[in-house]
């Protein structure tokens, strides 16, 4: 199981790095494709059927909503040499980067090894799920039962940022 | 491990898109990546081995081990959210475009009002 996910994530890695560096941005929005139907896949493997669907849908309204914004505006990448900013911000991200992997040590060290994860509150779900919400998919039962608050705020979220989209669009301005 | 390091090395694979690119589809594209490996992140966190998938059918085996529910029910979340802020990002880069004709962000930084 984990050389299978391994090989895809590093595909995935593949797909991101094109991505970043395509010269044609068409060509940069369908490496990034890559990288989320490879999840799609890592889903399925994971056992978390509901999250490939719903991803596989993401990922296709995501990649049409791009692609509608790149052949509507310039294919171009940017020709423009970057100059002493350029590796200035190139050296900057580096030590970012160099911060987050400390960091990722750290918090790696109070992890379960893969495969191995003891559940915790999952367990009162996983045995009473099926009498308190009488939903025989245990992630749908999370999600509206137990946890319907967070699913309240995702839909304000969704429908502030339709609300958002539209007005960016609106045509007219106000003068 | 080696599946949490090579998640967290899609992560940084993003983090230096947004830091380094110019182009706005391109920071778009590294935030979306970023965003994606943070899911993969939760669901590897909740995979148990041998588990079977959250659902109670009628053919389940004897003393059935669960997946975990609880990250996958978040990332169900996150996923829908992630899509309506990558919606705005887009909304916003191609009013950009359409104001100043360039994705480029160092030509973007006078306010013209």
């Amino acid at each position: 199981m984990e050389i299978l996910l391994s090989v895809i994530l590093g595909f995935m890695i593949i797909g991101a790095i094109y991505a970043l560096h395509a010269n044609d941005l068409l060509s940069a929005v369908i490496a990034q494709g890559i990288v989320g139907y490879g999840l799609v896949i890592c889903f399925l493997h994971l056992r978390a059927p509901d999250l490939a669907i719903v991803q596989i849908v993401v990922e296709t309204i995501t990649l049409i909503i791009m692609v509608a914004v790149v052949l509507d505006s310039s294919r171009k990448e940017l020709k423009t040499p970057a100059g002493w900013k350029g590796s200035v911000n190139v050296i900057l991200g580096l030590v970012f980067i160099g911060f987050m992997i400390y960091f990722f040590d750290m918090a790696t060290a109070s992890l379960d090894v893969f495969g191995e994860h003891t559940l915790r509150m999952s367990q009162t779900y996983i045995e009473q799920g099926a009498q308190k919400t009488g939903a025989a998919n245990l992630v749908t039962g999370v999600l509206w039962d137990f946890r319907g608050y967070d699913t309240l705020g995702e839909a304000t979220i969704l429908f502030t940022a339709a609300l958002g989209v539209l007005t960016v669009l609106r045509m007219k301005g106000k003068k | 491990m080696t599946v949490y390091f090579m998640c967290f090395f899609l992560f940084l694979v993003g983090l230096y898109g947004i830091v380094t690119r110019r182009n706005l589809i391109k920071i778009v594209i590294s935030f979306t990546i970023m965003e994606f490996s943070v899911f993969l992140f939760f669901a590897l966190i909740g995979y148990v081995e041998n588990g079977v998938a959250p659902i109670l059918t009628k053919n389940l085996p004897e003393n059935p081990v669960f997946v975990d529910p609880l990250p996958q029910a978040m990332v169900l979340t996150a996923i829908v959210i992630g899509l309506a802020t990558s919606a705005m990002l887009l909304a916003i880069a191609i009013r950009l475009y359409k104001k100043y004709g360039t994705f480029d962000i160092r030509e973007i930084n006078n306010l013209r009002g």
